[in-house]
């Protein structure tokens, strides 16, 4: 039963020695000349500023975090307007109380300056 | 599907969530009110903070003998729920009440301090009136992630960065455990409801055999036993309540530890009533570990912070006593014994934030020498305290070892009770060693940054009170106590 799956195999296999043996060989016979530019990690593209093990501002932290609590908090909204019908004026009052509590949250990162650059 | 959704609307039941949702509303009302103050001004915050729980608190007294329960059966707030929901609404108010002061003298006068109380007894009270597992990891999510940012309050001192970290940390894992525990319970019993395990354990005895079952169950105690603190999962406790703003130490040992045995309580008596035989060998070993590692531990302790951290795992240890009697004066007297633990512990601490100078250094055995000749009025109420915590009479400690001991001797623990009755005489040597310091030593300090005033005395006095009332008069208590039982 797997014997039709035996093409992929020998696809695979074609697939991994090619690799592996290109490698192999181009250590094997190629010519070596390095330079500062042939090392850099990209050969084209903008010259390089410092590292990237650098320390970012906290400030990129704190926006990521609120968007992602706002961004999943919106989500809820989708399947309660999916239902909307259904749950009928229940389901508008609580969520009238859910937007409420994120209102809340909301004003609180507002007033605390979280979403000033500064 | 339509009648899904009518159904899930039927079941709701605001009666039985109103204390835990008043407070909530309170709460976000004073976040905001405090967002709107001016920076640095927090003593109308407290004030209002101390006036929602008084609301609360006579909110969740109108549930007394008027059992509410909804959400299809996943909350149910009755006499054993509203019981605990008072203590954790009393260990708040206490906090509050030593707080104020304490934050301006350390430096942190910031507003969200209390909105974070409440919503800590939020979950609290969460956890003490579900039936449901899931509703119970709610309420001890809300409780912890809330008291992990009380305990890392003071965000540039080194202790209570360590003691936030540790705590998020150690909890994190503790919560997964529990969660992962009401996974293969739900994989075994097919429902996350504490009646509904109990029914599967009558209905299929065999499941106690059962390797996903007992995984569970038993995952499920190391999230609670680990929120109580007790052995062997004590080991975050010392450095967590050292670390800590004292009120914040004092809240937790008596409000959230008071939700946990909650919770803990439903879910073994009524849940996992079928493994009674089992659960109590296991509750006797577990309770002899802890309270001899607390008190055999704290007898070394020279920080009296870190003194009373191991203090109270020794005395979760007596409280699991009465987990092990399984009966009803054992099982009331957890309920009275965590209300007296509440005052006699958060009036100890409540002296201690009197008596510490900023950062707290001084709140060592050498630093209270002479406190006794100094501070009399100080002297006296910390004696009190001890006394109680001793479990000495006539005050409350005394009737709250009493009680629980005699539901173990009437259960048939003879054993227990003589053990837990000889931990309590190993622990008079360090509580008695503290008063040995106030007493006997000259006094090395002149103790005259201690003013004797504002809202904290209001928080000694009342515990002071409760340990003495109880202490004389605890039938009263008592008799709610069982009524509020199982």
């Amino acid at each position: 039963m797997l014997d039709i799956y035996l093409p992929i195999l020998v696809v695979m296999g074609i697939a991994f020695a090619f690799a592996i043996g290109s490698v192999i060989l181009s250590r094997l016979i190629g010519v070596k000349k390095p330079s500062a530019v042939k090392l850099a990690p990209y050969e084209c593209g903008m010259p390089l500023i410092g590292t990237a093990q650098e320390r970012f501002s906290v400030k990129f932290y704190i926006i990521a975090m609120l968007f992602i609590l706002f961004d999943i908090e919106a989500v809820f909204l989708y399947p309660w307007a999916v239902m909307f019908k259904r749950l009928g004026i229940f389901g508008f009052v609580e969520m009238g109380v859910f937007i409420i509590i994120l209102l809340v949250g909301f004003i609180y990162v507002w007033k605390k300056g979280a979403l000033e650059w500064e | 599907m339509e009648n899904l959704v009518q159904e899930a609307i039927q079941n709701v039941n605001l009666q039985a969530i109103m204390p835990s949702l008043v407070l909530c509303v309170f709460g976000m009302a004073i976040l905001m009110v405090s967002v709107f103050s001016k920076r640095g001004s927090t003593t109308h915050i407290a004030w209002l903070s101390i006036a929602a729980l008084v609301v609360t608190g006579f909110v969740t007294l109108i549930g007394w003998n008027n059992p509410q329960a909804g959400f299809a059966g996943s909350v149910l707030l009755d006499n054993f729920a509203t019981f605990f929901s008072m203590i954790c609404i009393i260990a708040a108010g206490l906090t509050i009440l030593m707080s104020d002061d304490y934050l301006r003298r350390e430096g942190y006068p910031v507003s969200e301090y209390y909105p974070l109380i409440l919503f800590t007894t939020a979950g609290a009270m969460w956890m003490a009136s579900g039936t449901d597992l899931m509703t119970i990891f709610l309420g001890l999510e809300v409780l912890s992630v809330s008291l992990y940012v009380l305990a890392g309050f003071f965000r540039n001192q080194t202790r209570s960065n360590e003691a936030g970290l540790k705590y998020f940390f150690l909890g994190a894992f503790s919560t997964g455990f529990l969660l992962y525990g009401v996974a293969l319970l739900y994989g075994v019993t097919g429902t996350t409801k504490v009646d509904g395990i109990a029914a599967y354990l009558m209905a299929n005895p065999e499941a106690a055999m059962n390797t996903m079952f007992i995984a569970g169950g038993s995952l499920l105690l190391v999230g609670f036993l680990f929120k109580v603190a007790a052995a062997p999962f004590h080991m975050w406790t010392p450095d967590v309540y050292q670390g800590a703003p004292t009120p914040i130490t004092a809240f937790m040992s008596a409000g959230p530890k008071a939700a946990a045995f909650a919770a803990l309580m439903r879910v073994t008596i009524i849940g996992l009533d079928g493994l009674q035989s089992e659960l109590t060998s296991l509750f006797w070993i577990l309770a002899v570990l802890t309270m001899t590692i607390g008190n055999f531990i704290a007898l070394t302790q020279k920080d009296l912070k870190r003194m009373l951290a191991y203090s109270s795992i020794s005395h979760a240890g007596y409280v699991m006593v009465g987990l092990v009697a399984w009966n009803e004066i054992g099982l009331s007297a957890i309920l009275f014994y965590m209300l007296v633990y509440t005052f006699m512990n958060m009036g100890a601490f409540a002296v201690l934030v009197l008596i510490g100078k900023k950062g707290e250094d001084n709140l060592t055995l050498d630093g209270v020498a002479g406190l006794g000749y100094k501070k009399p009025i100080l002297g006296i109420v910390l004696s009190i305290f001890l006394f109680s915590l001793m479990g000495l009479p006539p005050t409350a400690g005394f009737t709250a070892k009493f009680y629980i001991f005699a539901g173990a001797i009437e259960a048939g623990y003879i054993w227990l009770a003589v053990l837990g009755v000889l931990n309590s005489a190993v622990s008079l040597y360090y509580y008695l060693r503290v008063m040995v310091q106030m007493y006997f030593k000259d006094p090395e300090e002149d103790f005259a940054w201690v003013s004797i005033n504002g809202p904290v005395t209001i928080s000694i006095v009342v515990s002071a009170v409760g340990v003495l009332y109880l202490g004389i008069f605890p039938h009263t208590l008592m008799s709610l106590a069982k009524l509020a039982g199982f």
